[in-house]
């Protein structure tokens, strides 16, 4: 009888599909910390945070706003400080950039979305999806924002002293979302990485569907989500809590020991069974 | 996505379609189908303010067909033959086009079977009837349907408005927001959303002889609403019953004579954002419809899931 399994490998052989050696479960190279380039992307501005611009938004469009952010950026001005942004949408998106950028005034949807570096501080209000996809920096919010605050966020600070609306931080992969007031319903649906903490109450569904991440609540929660659960409160907890909210400039007087920690509940066993470098590659 | 927007001055009457236009036109862009609004202007004497259509517009991006003007003129004929049988007294008549009119009249009997009447003209549709209600659609943005209306002229305390993306039926006025509360004077309905249980529900409310004029789900809202409080139930109530009873997500807003309410889905999916203060409260889609009215910082916020709020004048 002819042995099937020698003639496939043969075969395969012969045209060259086992030419390439694998090794080990991932080969994506991840930064080290020791190679300080790595923390800028090509082509980024060499800005200095104390050569200042002001812009009046008033008669600009989303597109020319953020053109001249980009302008001051290239011009080496690393704090530029919008006037009147008068809620529009999609502002100072996309900075993959060190920048101190203010708004004064209120944002619109999508203000902020997929930024990697800057800190920005909103004297207003944001609409729905602030933020969205942020990698690193700080972001802090003076009055309340929209629905979706915080989608898919990877890392950095992102800090709301008012109110928030549903889905905050959904889909979340990284970071810190820090709310000094309440959240709505369905708050850290699919988190699946980062902290959250919310000193106000929380709506319906709180952590639905979460993989892992950490969610702590100061106030009172409506409901828990499937696969959330409340967790024990460590030192740890407390420690990181304490230090957080002092950094974050907000609930200095707030008692953290009455928080309650809500984590995932349900294993995932094969994201549980990655390393721990793959699992950062995984999300 | 469509937009609407509300607003309500509770202490002082102003040019109300001026300023709802302007908040339409800041949403546009979520909506630019038609345009339509509810504007509760100062009323006429206690007579009936009645807006109504006896054809569609057919300019380009409309779904319906031309007719014709002999049409339009053979079916108002029939309306107003109709309007002397039913005993109604007519002060006044406007025609703004050639398949839209709005007159006043004065009648006290049962709003139903005049209406029934009335729109059994074929084509025939009473966008509505109120002592101040004025509701006003047609095809294009704001600035397009408020100049085709001589709408920045109206003064009034409140009015809801809407922009819309047809999604659900037709480019057309029948399909278009806000919808009458029929048979109810002054009350109109604005939806973002779309509800999942219309044709279980439509059905119900046909069974219990309300009528639909269109296919858009949102007139579900309108209808349910009107059916609620033909049953005596208060407005506010029959809007908390629709978060259960309605499926789907949404958010809309109703007006009567002297109220303005918001409703939001138990899941929170369509956005709103309030302004709130004691002489003005005002609600858009987006905050830049707002901004309209109120250039300078203020302070908005979103109502959160299964948020009913009633305002009054």
């Amino acid at each position: 009888m002819a042995n099937i399994n020698d003639n496939k490998d043969s075969k395969s052989h012969s045209m060259g599909l086992h030419s390439e050696a694998l090794k080990g479960r991932t080969q994506q190279v991840f930064f080290n910390p020791e190679e300080d380039e790595n923390y800028y992307y090509y082509g980024a501005y060499d800005v200095d945070f104390n050569k200042r611009t002001e812009i009046d938004a008033t008669e600009l469009s989303c597109k020319d706003l953020n053109d001249k952010i980009k302008n001051a950026m290239s011009n080496g001005y690393g704090t530029v400080v919008v006037k009147n942004p008068q809620g529009k949408h999609s502002l100072g998106v996309g900075i993959l950039n060190k920048l101190n950028l203010i708004f004064e005034g209120s944002l619109g949807y999508f203000g902020v979305g997929s930024i990697d570096g800057p800190i920005v501080r909103i004297s207003g209000r944001v609409g729905w999806s602030c933020a969205e996809n942020m990698m690193s920096g700080k972001v802090v919010i003076e009055k309340n924002a929209g629905s979706c605050f915080g989608a898919a966020i990877r890392g950095g600070d992102l800090i709301c002293k008012g109110s928030v609306g549903a889905r905050t931080g959904i889909d979340m992969k990284g970071g810190t979302i820090i709310i000094g007031g309440d959240a709505g319903a369905f708050t850290g649906f699919m988190m699946q990485r980062g902290r959250m903490v919310i000193l106000g109450d929380v709506g319906e569904n709180l952590g639905d569907s979460m993989y892992d991440g950490t969610i702590y609540v100061g106030g009172s929660i409506k409901s828990l989500g499937s696969d959330a659960v409340e967790s024990e409160l460590t030192e740890l907890d407390k420690s990181w809590l304490k230090r957080k909210l002092k950094v974050a400039e907000i609930g200095s007087d707030f008692d953290i020991s009455k928080m309650k920690k809500i984590v995932a509940g349900k294993k995932l066993w094969n994201y549980d069974a990655l390393e721990p470098a793959e699992r950062k590659g995984a999300i | 996505m469509c937009g609407i927007a509300g607003l309500i001055h509770k202490n002082k009457t102003v040019n109300i379609g001026k300023e709802l236009e302007d908040m339409l036109q800041a949403l546009k862009h979520r909506g630019p189908d038609s345009t339509g609004f509810a504007l509760y202007g100062e009323g006429e004497n206690n007579s009936y303010i009645m807006r109504f259509k006896v054809g569609e517009n057919v300019k380009e991006g409309s779904s319906a067909s031309n007719e014709g003007d002999e049409v339009y003129d053979a079916r108002k004929a029939q309306v107003d033959k109709y309007l002397g049988e039913l005993g109604a007294e007519v002060v006044s008549e406007d025609q703004i086009t050639p398949y839209s009119f709005k007159y006043i009249i004065n009648y006290d009997k049962d709003l139903m079977e005049f209406s029934k009447k009335i729109e059994s003209v074929e084509m025939t549709e009473i966008l509505s009837i109120g002592k101040s209600l004025e509701l006003v659609k047609d095809i294009g943005d704001a600035g397009v349907v408020s100049k085709q209306y001589g709408l920045d002229k109206i003064r009034g305390t409140h009015a809801i408005g809407h922009t819309r993306m047809a999604t659900e039926s037709g480019v057309d006025i029948r399909s278009a927001h806000p919808f009458w509360g029929y048979p109810f004077s002054d009350v109109s309905v604005v939806h973002n959303g779309q509800l999942t249980n219309y044709w279980n529900n439509r059905r119900a409310l046909e069974n219990k002889g309300m009528r639909f004029m269109s296919q858009c789900d949102s007139e579900l809202i309108a209808v349910y609403l009107a059916e609620k409080m033909r049953k005596g139930v208060s407005l506010e109530d029959g809007m908390r019953d629709s978060l259960s009873e309605l499926d789907g997500v949404f958010t809309y807003l109703v007006a009567t004579k002297d109220s303005l309410g918001m409703a939001k889905d138990t899941m929170a999916a369509k956005p709103m954002v309030l302004y709130e203060s004691d002489d003005l409260v005002a609600l858009g889609s987006e905050e830049i419809a707002i901004r309209t009215l109120l250039p300078q910082e203020i302070d908005t916020h979103d109502p959160y899931d299964g948020e009913v709020k009633v305002w009054q004048i």
